[in-house]
């Protein structure tokens, strides 16, 4: 198929599907019995003006969807001046609300907060993808050795073990050793350079850590199938004949078609990770966009709850977009006309 | 009924799937006689003595204290009660929406088959744990919501699964043969085509509980469970939150440890029940390479001496 | 003079409960400077087996039970892996049904054969860019396709840059494993056209693998008929197509349509070959055989010497084969 058809395509699909979690996210919020915005909007704890504001930006006196009687009067642009474009308009300046807790803007609140949690998530996924390679590819190789049946088995439990508990276990192990929550140690700041930053980088190491086992296992086993499918192709008994060795045929031949549907795995993973990442930094107390989630869950701070997952959903899907990008680019057979 | 036959026959023989199973059945055996094996009844506080409080093990407390003076272990035991039981209702909620889906959309096809598609391809891209976190937020905790919730966000991937074998069956003979004498399409898809996908559902069923007590408990740990039922995921929310500071690793880890032993034991029934309904399972032919993630395992037998003959 | 001898060759296959299926068994051959030979037999009889039993190509559950590949003096069932190394391609090339994947799809063609060339000569990648073009030009191929895809390539195409790509490195043997299957007729005879041009010009030795025995007659100088795993009949082409004296050979000379009388009925061979766990004690053929007898059924055929040069493993008739001796 056409490159850039497919892409399109993808493109499309990306922009619908955030169409839908833009709707489904003020659906939730405005709909769902127990209306928070409402109630809030009435709460004493905000200010004046803040309520104001938000009655003022989200549009809450006007109806929700659609105005039924504007439309009878023939205004048909006007029916459509409900909560609902409100939201819609507010989102595509940017302005995703206030903070019930912090009263700030929550886009404010998130910016801060989103580098946290992609440095942990790439440094997981990093350390996954490489051990996941090359034990997946190991274990390919060395089929039916008491090696693979050990790298299957690890894979087997760590895909049975939520998140959050090897988070624990780590914790119990390691304390004493290495910091266990928060980012940095208390006093510490960023004006004090280098010794900050590698506080911090301390204060990574058991988040990371626990995310990349758990996301190593299931690469590995992506890998290992994808690895042991390639070797029983043609071409690489036709690599073997040609006289390749066992090292060149893996990293020649093997290695690059194995490693396709890691792409598409890698962006499929993506989806559980963000799920993984609220899950580790709850546990280490690391103040990313996860931990947001939970603490926004816990004070019922809505707007920032909103925000999140909008972030969330939105990062999942370009990232889903990236990956076809990647395997569009990979896959030769892709491009052909 | 002769195929599910002879899954058993095979099944029987592979000692993954065996040892799967079995831990299984421990953990539902626990579930099912708690009342008899629990020492105390969980919710009864004994002898509330500051001491008593998260005291480690001792003869009279297996597992020792929790943060309000309860025994640990009984509050195990019948935390496998609630556990398996979201597993087992939210799975098949979702293989039930899941296969009725698939179906659907694999034998009628067309605009409505490719529609349902579109719709398990959106929900494939949303994540799954905020989407759940703040539907309950929202909603409010209780078991049922927790259920209904993981059951309505867990189908899509059988969805596929059933669709691509319904594409595959629906040009078989017997199939077509049915067509001709005029059977209507519910008839041929529940007699004829159900049937013949049933053995898959099976196994992904079976990988599917794990699934879901898995995100019970991920719910359950940030706070989200039922506060009225003591799962497994909810006894390590209040580890955490109260006696991680103490170490008190007698509260902290058998919930954890049950959870992986229950879950592990499910996905080596489920993987062993694949590989026997499935041996050939093609990646690159049947599923988009995003769907992998189900072939962990994939220990697919050696080269069948026929396939290596030529 | 002859460069490969096979002598007595077995491979088995093991399976996953442990049982050994003899795949090829006691077959032996010799290939001389300038002849072809074709091995012909039916699917799964062991033709592609054997060959990769010589080139030491097998799967992880073939063994090579027996046997002497001699190559040159040298025995190469014996020799180091690494030195095996030298030889595959090197000396002895081989060509696998052109199917898409038999050339990896995610690099480009000539990338693939310089890559050949690079492993076995010490030259640099420019003239190995250069022999490249000489080579698919041999073949009939355009040089601006090297930097092209094996996907891009028609079937026939692919089949013929595997062969330039097998031509690489100057080998003294080709072994072309069914070369024409699942091309169209078309083809398939521009393929062994090529074959042919290719065996003139460079003196090549080709061992030509098929079912076909319509093929083989273009091409080869011996023919050596398996079945079951074993050797029936091994004869030069003309003594195979004139006086052949295996029942399966003559079997399967009636089964290929005959051009000048196109009417007749085609003639096949009912039944199917033994599966390889439950091999009958005697003749492999004998189910299927016309000309059968008690002893087939009970006693394995040996390999007779009917004449210098002509090979059959068929119980004698009385008076059928004269001066027969065990091979």
């Amino acid at each position: 198929m056409q490159r850039s058809d497919y892409l399109i395509r993808r493109v499309f699909f990306a922009l619908a599907t955030l169409v839908v979690v833009i709707g489904f996210n003020f659906f939730l919020f405005r709909i769902l019995p127990g209306d928070p915005i409402k109630s809030i909007a009435r709460s004493p704890r905000l200010t004046r003006e803040a309520r104001e504001k938000l009655r003022v930006d989200f549009g809450l006196d006007k109806p929700v969807f659609f105005d039924g009687e504007r439309l009878r009067k023939g205004d048909v642009l006007g029916a459509f001046d409900t909560q609902f474009t409100a939201y819609v308009r507010a989102l595509l300046h940017g302005n995703l609300g206030i903070s019930y807790r912090s009263r700030r803007d929550v886009a404010e609140v998130l910016a801060e907060r989103v580098w946290r949690t992609v440095v942990l998530v790439a440094g997981a996924e990093t350390l996954a993808l490489l051990f996941g390679v090359v034990l997946g590819l190991v274990s390919a190789w060395r089929r039916g050795t008491r090696l693979e049946m050990t790298i299957l088995l690890w894979a087997l439990i760590s895909w049975g073990l939520p998140n959050f508990f090897l988070g624990i276990i780590l914790l119990l192990l390691a304390r004493g050793h290495l910091p266990v929550g928060g980012m940095a140690t208390p006093g510490l700041k960023p004006e004090h350079g280098l010794a900050y930053w590698a506080d911090v980088g301390r204060h990574l190491i058991l988040p990371t850590l626990t995310m990349a086992i758990v996301y190593t296992s299931s690469y590995v086993l992506i890998m290992r199938s994808s690895v042991v499918e390639v070797l029983s192709e043609d071409y690489i008994l036709t690599a073997k004949a040609k006289g390749l060795n066992t090292f060149q045929i893996l990293r020649d031949h093997a290695l690059k078609n194995a490693m396709l549907p890691m792409v598409t795995m890698v962006a499929l993973n993506l989806a559980y990770t963000v799920g993984g990442a609220i899950q580790v930094e709850t546990v280490f107390s690391w103040p990313g966009i996860g931990r947001l989630m939970y603490d926004s869950v816990q004070l019922r701070d809505y707007p920032i709850l909103q925000g999140t997952f909008l972030l969330l959903a939105l990062s999942v899907i370009v990232a889903n977009l990236l990956a076809d990008l990647l395997y569009s680019v990979l896959d030769p057979r892709v491009k052909a006309e | 009924m002769q195929q599910l036959r002879e899954i058993w026959r095979t099944f029987r023989r592979r000692p993954m799937g065996i040892v799967g199973a079995l831990m299984l059945f421990s953990v539902v055996f626990v579930a099912i006689f708690a009342p008899w094996l629990a020492p105390y009844d969980p919710d009864v506080k004994i002898d509330i003595d500051p001491e008593d409080l998260l005291a480690p093990p001792d003869v009279e407390h297996l597992l020792g204290r929790d943060d309000a003076g309860k025994d640990v272990l009984s509050q195990l035991i019948y935390g496998a009660r609630v556990s398996l039981t979201v597993g087992f209702v939210a799975s098949f909620m979702s293989m039930f929406i899941g296969t009725t889906v698939g179906l659907i959309a694999g034998y009628i096809g067309g605009r409505i088959g490719n529609a349902l598609m579109r719709l398990t391809d959106f929900l494939l891209v949303i994540p799954d744990l905020p989407l759940m976190l703040v539907i309950i937020s929202i909603w409010g905790r209780g078991l049922w919501k927790i259920i209904f919730v993981i059951g309505m966000l867990g189908w899509t991937y059988n969805a596929r699964l059933v669709r691509s074998q319904v594409l595959s069956i629906r040009e078989r003979q017997f199939v077509l043969r049915a067509r001709a004498i005029g059977a209507g399409s519910l008839r041929i898809i529940l007699r004829h085509i159900f049937p013949q996908v049933l053995p898959l559902i099976l196994a992904q069923a079976v990988l599917s509980v794990s699934g879901a007590i898995i995100a019970e408990s991920s719910l359950s740990f940030l706070g989200l469970g039922d506060p009225t039922l003591v799962s497994w995921g909810m006894m390590l929310n209040f580890a955490f939150e109260r006696a991680i500071s103490r170490m008190a690793w007698w509260f902290l880890l058998p919930p954890g440890f049950a959870i992986v032993w229950v879950s592990v034991g499910l996905i080596m029934m489920g993987t062993t029940l694949e590989e026997i309904v499935n041996p050939r399972l093609r990646t690159h032919h049947l599923f988009d390479p995003r769907h992998m993630v189900a072939l962990i395992a994939g220990v697919r037998p050696r080269a069948e001496a026929e396939g290596a003959m030529e | 003079m002859a460069i490969l001898e096979v002598r007595n060759l077995s491979v088995n296959y093991l399976t996953d409960e442990g049982t050994a299926l003899r795949a090829v068994e006691g077959v032996s051959f010799s290939l001389e400077q300038g002849r072809s030979l074709g091995l012909v037999g039916e699917s799964g009889c062991g033709k592609t087996t054997a060959m990769l039993g010589i080139l030491r190509l097998l799967p992880a559950e073939g063994r090579i039970v027996s046997g002497e590949v001699v190559y040159d003096g040298v025995d190469l069932l014996h020799v180091s892996e690494s030195e095996m190394r030298e030889y595959r391609w090197g000396r002895i090339s081989i060509v696998f049904q052109g199917a898409m994947n038999a050339l990896n799809p995610v690099r480009r063609v000539g990338d693939q054969i310089v890559e050949a060339i690079m492993l076995h000569e010490s030259v640099d990648k420019r003239t190995a860019r250069g022999r490249v073009d000489e080579l698919l030009g041999m073949v009939g191929i355009t040089s601006e396709r090297a930097s092209q895809y094996p996907h891009q390539y028609s079937g026939g195409m692919r089949q013929r840059a595997m062969i330039a790509m097998a031509l690489a490195c100057t080998p003294n043997i080709l072994i072309a494993d069914e070369p024409t299957t699942a091309l169209d007729v078309m083809i398939q005879a521009q393929i062994l056209d090529l074959l042919q041009k290719l065996q003139k010009e460079l003196d090549l030795c080709i061992v030509l693998v098929t079912h076909d025995l319509g093929v083989v007659a273009e091409i080869c100088d011996d023919v050596l008929v398996m079945y079951g795993g074993k050797t029936a009949e091994y004869a030069s082409a003309d003594i195979i197509y004139n006086e052949s004296l295996h029942p399966y050979t003559q079997r399967l000379l009636e089964a290929f349509p005959d051009v000048e009388n196109p009417a007749s009925t085609l003639a096949s061979i009912p039944g199917y070959p033994p599966p390889l766990d439950a091999l009958p004690p005697g003749c492999r053929f004998e189910p299927r055989c016309h000309r059968r007898k008690d002893i087939c059924a009970v006693k394995s055929p040996p390999l007779l010497a009917v004449n210098s040069g002509h090979y059959v493993a068929c119980h004698p008739d009385k008076g059928r084969l004269n001066g027969a001796t065990n091979r």
